[in-house]
């Protein structure tokens, strides 16, 4: 999943998110006056693409893999979340959204995060549908035709800068039941769907230098109006790129019960769903990441598929820490099969 | 340290018997520093409200960009240079009426605010949500609030009819200002999609290279120091406050003075015995400055608390000069740190060592042995009067050279110190003179003693005398600039002031339809549109003001320079009329071409002629209406004058407040116009003339001070005179009567230092401190005022001494013949 925040309520109203839900970043608030998922509703491209205003949250994820003409592994992430604190439209600084850009740059020896934020009605960050282009401040993400095929993302930071050029000729992949993502056994739910076939090329600026990258990536769409229950505290969550050419999104969602969910992706986009008892995530070790311990080392389990790795971080710190904070980084994993994927966890 | 102790205790006894001395001693210290401290207490409480609202927007010396040719630019720029990777939040800064009050109207962006603002509570509180959610936010200070009789909670609506959203009191907001969201700031304003500044965040710098790229020219970085206009326009206003606590400490200083002069002359018989008994001079020194030590701390002490309880009396009236007179908002209650409670009492130290200094000197070099000579000053009393008219002679000269190198305002001020100095110094000279005169004309021996005797007097009176003449001649001085300001201003307000209703449409849209209707009424002759707009020109704020051709300005309205023909000009070429300040600060003059930053290119004018602007801190351009609206897209056009009968005027505005409501912004009258601009010159002399009374009053302690040790000192001349038969009433009487003429003297001498004090206020200090000049005036009817106030003030110090001499005991007088006083 990827859900990943409503961490614009948590970094932009910390004591009013966290006076009225336990739930990380307030995605288990009620949500009073949005439209919230049914399932049964048909997603159509490009239109939902764009933005979703009648639901109070929804993001755009891209995490990539990728290696550099100097021989190193790097992870990036580029982020937009959109963010309404009130339902209701208006226009120009009435518009009631708040938008925030992540973007970050991981390698073996540092982890380097960056965040921008912009109110809504202004400009200064939106997202189009057709051809697809998200934008905050100078950060975009820009599809070059109306099937998202081929895209360019680059954002900056006085630290770092990258420009990444994607190619995809596959379709996307509607998570859960036709792009309906349950998110607890009490209705919680999303419209989720991913793009993890993405082939990458780029340059990655570090520093002052100059870096030729190639590698894959994995898009994810989500939006929501409560999509955890309140009990729920947090999750993890894997994108693995298997040696195959398949994929696998694999998340458990912690509450009162752990909630866990699986998608077992062939090459050709093919998806099988993977049930809650399918799936094991058992953490291996942890590290003390900014004051307290995160499990950075698991071994994850698909039984149906005989599938039984173990993961490890290419950057043990790659913590993303804004006012609400999240680990989210590149990871590589050995054992019934190899590869290389992101893991995100929140909550901790 | 045992025999400091003793010596202290010694020395201090000499105050238990002589309780009048201790007691002006005390008061002059304190009223000295309490005058000094007290305007220093308002100069700190302005400058800290100037800095709290300055700083809102540079706090952690944060980079500023604003329009480059002053006033306000578009919001597409804002977002033009995010989208170019600036980090740079937008800010719309305005004036809203709220009740009877003008409020500074901030807009800020709580979600981009740059975190090293004091603002930065609106983003990390859960106000932030509350900015942008439900009814939304204002936010004030608790002393704005108090200011405006509004509670937290309370939804304050503005004279345009806007209801802000409900306050909330925060700490760091400035004085007198309401923060709001930037999009409520926006509507209040009616200024849609406009924004005064962009706040650059800490993280990033903008050079002008990458902001020239993104945005051509029309915006620029404000230089750290310009944010606060306020600071740099009410600098004079400050520096004549100064000007005047410096000469009140100075007058002050006078009868510290005279009191230690006293205090040292009689314990002189008891420093000796003290030294003969075995006490160092290094225990005696000690000593007396433990002494000076108590005193600046006892009469520092009391001076501090007066100088706050001055500051806090005057406040009001400084806080309503500085509003009415620049906009700027100070925070009614006063706020002091350590640091200007120290300054005051460092100021009451060095003001008593300074004043204890040839007191302490003398003390030192006593030699064991020697007689005490109580009156040694009298044998020299020649050189005296050689080395008192060399001074003056070299202030005199000073003041000639200050004034040779006059370009400013601190050198206007010298030229004034350094004459007013100089004259003081020669009055014990004159004095002198007048006395030898009027010996030497003398018939019988009590009179020829009469002026023998008062040259022997005037030395030890002359510093009494001299802060009288100053005080005296400052009164003159400053009296005859306000009465002289108050008599220019009225006239020109008269002229300039010639159309009958002056209105404010709340919106463009409201100004067009109120126009349309006024054009319909037969009451009403003229519709005379003021449009403004906003530039800076040599990076000084100018208002540039539109006026259609009419008879109502080319026949009232004033002009320094520039004939009939500057009205025709003004209409049919590119040409405008410059005030006065402006003129003077371009040095431009009539027929010179001025460039005007607008929007776009710049617009070349002709200066056709020079218009008074008494009290504008910022400069005015007067330009055609057509014009400036073809030139200046968004100049305000909401503000109208009037033309009606007089008789109609009430009528006019009951039927036009009626039918637009809350689309009227402001509606007066001119009477009502010329109320609001007098008072506030008023409240301004009001402070000027409160000092001014302090500073006599403190004349007349420091007279008193002196008179009383000389009645002391001067048995000795007055005992053989009483020996030989003429009785003590009469000598008491003849006393009296030389205080009177040496007053007579001061105040005569008064007259043309006041004089010249007015024509340095208006024709140097005033041009340097405000741009504009006043024409002189003089006022023969205040001077006879003077002579009285001095000959009554003179007459109140004396009476006691003269009493005292009248009644003292003939065992007294006998003592002198004794040898054992």
């Amino acid at each position: 999943m990827n859900a990943r925040i409503l961490a614009l309520l948590i970094s932009l109203a910390p004591a009013a998110a966290q006076a009225q839900a336990e739930s990380y970043g307030g995605l288990g608030v009620e949500a009073h006056g949005f439209e919230t998922p049914k399932p049964g509703t048909v997603l159509v491209f490009p239109r939902d693409h764009g933005a979703h205003p009648t639901f109070r949250t929804e993001w755009w994820y891209l995490t990539a893999i990728l290696k550099g003409a100097d021989g190193d592994s790097y992870g990036m992430q580029w982020t937009l979340f959109r963010h309404a604190l009130e339902p209701g439209a208006g226009e120009g600084w009435d518009d009631r959204n708040v938008w925030m850009g992540h973007a970050a740059v991981t390698s073996a020896s540092e982890h380097l995060f960056a965040q921008t934020v912009a109110r809504g009605g202004v400009r200064q960050a939106g997202v189009e549908a057709a051809p697809f282009r998200a934008f905050i401040d100078d950060w975009t993400f820009e599809a070059k035709d109306d099937d998202l095929t081929q895209a360019r993302v680059s954002a900056r930071d006085p630290r770092f800068s990258y420009a990444l050029e994607l190619k995809s000729d596959r379709p996307f992949v509607l998570q859960g039941e036709g792009g309906f993502s349950r998110k607890s056994d009490k209705g919680q739910a999303s419209y989720y769907y991913s793009q993890p076939f993405f082939t990458v090329e780029g340059t990655l600026s570090l520093h002052g230098r100059e870096i030729k990258l190639k590698g894959r990536a994995w898009m994810d769409r989500e939006w929501s109006s409560q999509s955890l229950a309140p009990d729920q505290k947090g999750w993890d969550w894997f994108s693995l790129h298997l040696a195959s050419g398949e994929k696998l999104m694999l998340y458990r969602i912690r509450g009162a019960a752990p909630y866990l969910f699986g998608n077992w992706i062939a090459p050709d986009g093919g998806t099988s769903f993977l049930a809650c008892d399918d799936i094991s995530l058992e953490p291996l070790a942890q590290s003390a990441v900014d004051g307290r311990m995160v499990p950075t080392r698991w071994r994850v389990r698909v039984k149906s598929r005989g599938f039984d790795v173990e993961t490890t971080p290419l950057n043990a710190q790659s913590w993303n820490g804004s006012n609400f904070a999240y680990w989210e980084g590149p990871i590589a994993f050995r054992g019934s099969q190899s590869g290389e994927g992101y893991l995100e966890m929140t909550g901790y | 340290m045992r025999e400091t102790l003793w010596t202290l205790l010694a020395l201090m006894s000499h105050w238990r018997r002589h309780p009048v001395n201790l007691a002006t001693l005390i008061l002059g210290l304190a009223i000295a520093t309490a005058l000094w401290s007290g305007v220093q207490a308002l100069n700190a409480q302005a400058r800290k409200s100037y800095d709290s609202a300055a700083a809102i927007f540079s706090g952690g010396g944060l980079q500023n960009l604003v329009a480059a040719r002053g006033g306000l630019f578009t919001q597409e720029l804002f977002v033009k240079l995010r989208r170019a990777g600036a980090k740079v939040s937008p800010a719309l800064e305005g004036t809203a009426r709220v009740g009877e009050k003008n409020i500074r109207l901030i807009g800020v962006e709580p979600v981009t605010l740059p975190r090293a603002l004091t603002l930065v509570p609106l983003r990390e509180t859960k106000e932030a949500t509350n900015i942008l959610t439900g009814e939304g936010r204002s936010f004030a200070s608790a002393q704005t609030l108090r200011d405006l009789s509004l509670s937290e909670g309370a939804r304050p609506k503005t004279q345009r009819g806007f209801i802000l959203p409900p306050l909330v009191a925060i700490e760091k907001a400035p004085p007198g200002a309401i923060i709001v969201d930037i999009g409520v700031a926006q509507k209040t304003l009616d200024k849609p999609q406009r924004l005064s500044r962009l706040i650059v965040s800490g993280e990033t710098r903008i050079d002008a290279a990458t902001l020239a790229e993104v945005t051509g020219d029309a915006l620029r970085v404000e230089e750290p120091d310009e944010a606060n206009d306020l600071s740099r326009l009410t600098d004079s206003f400050h520096l004549n406050l100064t000007a005047f606590g410096l000469l009140a400490f100075l007058v002050g200083f006078f009868i510290v003075n005279a009191s230690f002069g006293l205090a040292f002359e009689q314990r002189l018989p008891m420093v000796r015995t003290l030294r003969a008994l075995g006490v160092s001079a290094r225990a005696l020194v000690a000593s007396l400055v433990c002494e000076l030590l108590v005193f600046t701390l006892v009469a520092g002490g009391i001076g501090v608390i007066g100088g706050y309880l001055i500051a806090a009396a005057l406040l009001p009236d400084v806080a309503a000069s500085l509003e009415g007179l620049y906009g700027a908002q100070l925070s009614g209650r006063l706020t002091l740190d350590a640091r200007w409670w120290l300054s005051g009492l460092a100021m009451a130290g060095a003001g008593a060592l300074l004043a204890a200094g040839s007191g302490l000197s003398k003390t030192l070099r006593l030699p064991v042995l020697s007689v005490a000579r109580p009156i040694a000053w009298r044998e020299a009393h020649h050189s005296y009067l050689r080395r008192q008219a060399a001074l003056a002679a070299l202030s005199l000269v000073a003041a000639a050279l200050a004034y040779r190198a006059a370009d400013g305002l601190v050198t206007g001020f010298l030229v004034i110190a350094f004459a007013l100095l100089g004259a003081a110094l020669l009055l014990p000279v004159a004095l002198a003179v007048l006395l030898r005169i009027g010996e030497s004309l003398a018939r019988g021996p009590l009179v020829r003693w009469f002026f023998a005797d008062g040259r022997q007097e005037i030395a030890g009176l002359s510093l009494a005398l001299m802060a009288l003449l100053l005080a005296l001649a400052t009164n003159i001085g400053v009296g005859g600039m306000v009465e002289g300001f108050r008599r220019t201003f009225t006239g020109w307000l008269d002229a300039r002031l010639v159309a009958e209703i002056y209105y404010e449409a709340a919106t463009p849209a409201d100004a067009r339809e109120i126009e349309e209707w006024t054009r319909g009424q037969r009451n009403i002759a003229a519709i005379l549109p003021v449009w403004r707009a906003k530039t800076r020109l040599d990076d000084w704020p100018v208002d540039i003001v539109g006026m259609t051709p009419h008879e109502t300005y080319s026949a009232h309205f004033p002009l320094l320079e520039g004939g009939d023909d500057a009205w025709r000009a003004l209409h049919e070429e590119d040409a405008a009329l410059i005030s006065e300040q402006l003129a003077r600060r371009l040095k431009v003059r009539l027929g010179d071409a001025l460039d005007i930053p607008a929007p776009g290119e710049n617009w070349r004018a002709k200066i056709v002629g020079v218009f008074p602007d008494y009290g504008n801190p910022k400069g005015q351009l007067r330009v055609d209406h057509e014009r400036l609206a073809r030139r200046f897209a968004d100049a305000s056009g909401v503000h109208y004058s009037l033309r009606v009968a007089p008789a109609a005027v009430a009528q006019v505005m009951a039927e036009m407040q009626t039918r637009f409501g809350p689309k009227i912004a402001r509606i007066v009258d001119q009477a009502e116009v010329k109320k609001v601009s007098t008072d506030i010159f008023e409240r301004t002399f009001t402070v000027t003339a409160a000092l001014n009374t302090l500073t006599l009053i403190v004349s007349a302690i420091a007279l008193f001070a002196s008179l009383l040790t000389l009645s002391n000192l001067r048995l000795a001349q007055i005992a053989p005179v009483w020996a030989v038969g003429v009785t003590r009433r009469r000598l008491a009487g003849l006393e009296l009567l030389r205080i009177l003429l040496f007053s007579a003297g001061a105040a005569l001498l008064a007259v043309p230092l006041g004089i010249f004090m007015t024509w340095g206020l208006v024709a140097i200090v005033n041009v340097a401190a405000f741009g504009w000049r006043l024409p002189m005036h003089v006022f023969p009817e205040q001077w006879a005022q003077v002579f009285v106030v001095a000959l009554v003030t003179a007459l109140v110090a004396a009476i006691a001494p003269a009493t005292r001499l009248a009644r003292s005991a003939p065992t007294d007088l006998l003592k002198v013949f004794a040898n054992e006083r």
